[in-house]
């Protein structure tokens, strides 16, 4: 109980006098807020592109594409084929019995980013009207669908943000042919939303094609077995030449290069932040003790233990830390929360738009890092205070 | 010189707060190196390129084949001297996507084309000659251990076979190498024989992906660009011809402006560590209030006392620096082992050092003149009374 109060009374008196020593206090404050903010700022380019990734596609759906392709720009696949697979008795229908499948096209187009001029491979995608049945996150925040047979185009939110010249009622030319774009769609985040849509017959036509790339339907039955089941099928169907991957594991796919590419990027930068930040941590901490040297020898002199001074001196190091951490927090998520970017996939050579997101658990995460930085910053020069000899200490006087 | 002792005396006076700060602006150097390598890398690594090379591609998107044909038509065009043809493989090897990039090439055309890669006459013949022939880069040969001879087993992520198959064997008959350093750094690759590849191939059939042609003189890169692009004007395959430098450019630019990103990232380093360093700086001299009017009564010079604490400073601010640009230096090789050769390789250049040093001079002044214009004005009479 007595220890206890000893710690109680040197914190505190301790924390009062953190109005003197403003100066030192602020450097560990700023310099951990400016850790933490780039911290949480890089790892939210990891986790807006992570959940870019998990939310696009659902388990009952799948994707089918030519033998021997993993990606839909190698992929082809012929009218005959597509309107079978659409017809098999596995694949679920709409209330009016249509099949929910869609044979797509996918292109890619040149648009540069908004404010530039250099091209980029923006993914331009024909799909067949249930693929809005299909994709049941697909909704209209801006204008209207396109309609069949004109040249008219709906665009991803991310892609609309990202690029020049996507905005609805905009005209645009792609390949020497003009389409208007007549709304913006959002689909819970997802890679589609860095695409370009319109009706597949129409997109067949202008750009002269004569196949899709690749088939999306949704499974009558959508479980494991089901998906199974219906793989085993059209694989012993010697008419169908054809992979047929589950929806996410596709997506998943795509994207392995990308994402082990930001993250080696986003947790290199952050780890050497922090290794450094807890090397200035440290160094204020032992400059902070350096210049109370004889105000703690004189406590000790005066009855109090080692135990309370190095307890008030991490308890310092931990609040400066929590504040340091706080102001980074909230600095990258005034500038980075939301703040949309685009990059090119490697594996299907086209661009990806996300979101940087600073989320509750990043900003915690943050925290949990200032807090650590804090705590490595603060125990050495904490020690160093209790233990030298407080005769020694106080003839510095 | 005198001074050493003195300067080696003020970063000794506290071993732990020297040798902290010298680690933490080490360490932030070191950041400062490897994201400048990425950025390099990404950016500059065009200007290595042959100014005299035009790239053209299909017109709308580079990943459209041409038409072989257009091969004979593009020769005809006048300031064009050579042309030299190639397609992406895309290679799977050993259930490693993307493993390495192979390129599909026209062996001899490609060989005289690229003349910076170096091969032995006799490798060069068995290149020609050799139909399921390969050869590969030296570093790649280095990484996988193979040897001259063995199968090479690939299979590629993008064009199956006749017989519907996506494996396909090819036999390594020569190793490119380079006498320039960075271009030995970008022999992460394996070109195949296009003839065998087009016999074999199911679809795509007397296609290729993009044209490399040589043209008689850097002046004429604009006319001769636009001058085979109109030979193509209208037909179902229409061309894009553009310098190989912009075309690399362009390319680094759809991976999004890593320069903007590195500058931002390294911006908020630099302003903690100058908020860090300089806090320390202006603490260790306060302390040594009391030696400094010493030295002062002794007869220094507050000219020779402010060079002494700008000294300090500034080798602080260069030791580590140096210590880590060496450090990126030395973990940058483990790190392009670690991508497996699908980057260009990374590495600490000389304009990095250079700009490093520069760095490095900006911070230890900011951080060292003001301790330094105090030290400058400090009263002997004052210090020595410990009112200053």
């Amino acid at each position: 109980m007595h220890t206890l109060n000893q710690i109680v009374e040197i914190t505190v008196m301790n924390l009062r006098n953190v109005s003197h020593r403003v100066g030192s206090s602020l450097v560990v404050v700023v310099g951990i807020a400016g850790v933490v903010g780039v911290l949480v700022s890089v790892l939210a380019l990891v986790e807006g592109f992570r959940h870019t990734l998990a939310s696009t596609g659902r388990p009952e759906r799948i994707m089918v594409l030519r033998s021997g392709s993993d990606a839909e720009m190698s992929s082809a696949l012929d009218r005959d084929q597509a309107t079978r697979l659409a017809t098999l008795p596995r694949v679920a229908r709409d209330a009016a019995g249509r099949p929910l499948a869609s044979a797509e096209l996918m292109m890619m187009v040149d648009l540069p980013r908004r404010g530039e001029s250099h091209p980029n491979n923006v993914p331009f995608r024909g799909v067949q009207p249930a693929a809005f049945a299909i994709r049941s996150e697909v909704r209209m925040v801006e204008g209207r669908r396109f309609q069949g047979g004109v040249r008219e185009v709906i665009v991803g939110r991310k892609a609309s943000r990202q690029f020049a010249g996507l905005t609805t009622g905009a005209r645009i030319a792609l390949r020497d042919s003009e389409w208007t774009v007549v709304g913006i769609f959002e689909s819970g985040g997802d890679v589609h939303e860095s695409e370009i849509w319109t009706d597949t017959e129409v997109a067949l036509s202008t750009f002269r094609r004569q196949g899709y790339q690749s088939l999306t339907a949704r499974l009558a039955d959508g479980s494991d077995r089901g998906f199974a089941v219906f793989r085993e099928a059209v694989g012993r169907d010697p008419g169908f030449s054809i992979n047929v991957y589950r929806e996410p594991d596709y997506y998943a796919k795509q994207a392995t290069m990308l994402s082990n590419l930001i993250n080696i990027f986003g947790y290199t930068v952050a780890s050497f932040m922090a290794l450094g930040a807890m090397l200035g941590a440290l160094n204020c901490m032992y400059s902070a003790v350096a210049s109370r040297r004889v105000e703690i020898a004189t406590l000790r002199a005066i009855g109090f233990r080692g135990t309370p001074v190095v307890v008030s001196v991490i308890v310092e190091a931990l609040l400066l830390a929590v504040a340091g951490g706080a102001v980074g927090g909230a600095l990258a998520y005034l500038y980075c929360d939301g703040a949309s970017l685009s990059t090119l996939s490697f594996n299907t050579f086209s661009q990806v738009a996300f979101d940087l997101r600073v989320t509750p658990h990043l900003l915690l995460q943050g925290l949990g890092w200032a807090l650590l930085i804090g705590m490595a910053g603060g125990l050495p020069p904490a020690l160093q205070a209790a233990r030298v000899p407080v005769a020694v200490a106080l003839r510095a006087l | 010189m005198k001074n050493f002792p003195l300067l080696g005396a003020a970063l000794s006076r506290k071993k732990i707060r020297t040798i902290l700060t010298w680690l933490s602006v080490a360490i932030a150097f070191t950041l400062f190196g490897l994201l400048q390598a990425v950025e390099v890398a990404f950016t500059a690594g065009a200007d290595a390129l042959d100014a005299k090379r035009l790239l053209t591609t299909a017109r709308y998107s580079i990943i459209e084949p041409l038409p072989l044909a257009h091969l004979r038509q593009i020769e005809q065009v006048p300031g064009v001297t050579a042309v030299a043809y190639g397609e992406w493989f895309g290679a799977k090897y050993q259930n490693e996507g993307y493993a390495f990039p192979v390129l599909a090439v026209e062996a001899a055309r490609y060989l005289d084309m690229y003349s910076e890669f170096t091969i032995s006459r006799e490798q060069r013949e068995a290149f020609v000659k050799t139909r399921a022939g390969a050869v590969a880069g030296r570093r790649l040969v280095d990484r996988y251990g193979w040897k001259l001879g063995q199968k090479l087993p690939l299979s590629s992520e993008i064009h199956p076979k006749a017989d519907g198959s996506t494996s396909w064997e090819f036999e390594l008959v020569g190793i490119l190498d380079a006498d320039d350093p960075t271009v030995r750094g970008n022999t992460d690759v394996v070109w195949i024989n296009a003839a065998y590849f087009n016999e074999g191939r199911m679809t795509g059939k007397d296609k290729t992906g993009w044209y490399v042609v040589r043209i008689d003189d850097p002046q004429h890169v604009r006319s001769v660009a636009a001058a085979i692009d109109a030979r193509f004007a209208n037909s179902p395959d229409e061309t894009k011809t553009q310098p190989e430098k912009e075309f690399a450019i362009g390319f680094a630019r759809q991976i999004g402006d890593i320069g903007a990103l590195v500058v931002r990232i390294l911006a908020a380093v630099f302003f903690t560590i100058l908020i860090l360093t300089g806090n320390t700086m202006a603490q260790s001299i306060r302390e040594r209030s009391h030696e400094l009017a010493i030295l002062k009564t002794l007869g220094f010079s507050d000219r020779r006392i402010t060079a002494l604490v700008l000294a300090e400073a500034i080798l602080l601010l260069f030791l580590g620096a140096g210590a880590g640009l060496g450090a990126a230096a030395v973990l940058l090789p483990v790190l392009n082992g670690v991508t497996g050769g699908r980057f260009p390789p990374l590495l600490v250049s000389a304009g990095i050092w250079g700009l490093g040093a520069a760095v490095a001079l900006v911070l230890a002044l900011l951080v060292g003149v003001p301790p330094a214009l105090r030290a400058r004005r400090l009263m002997i009479v004052e210090a020595l009374a410990g009112r200053a």
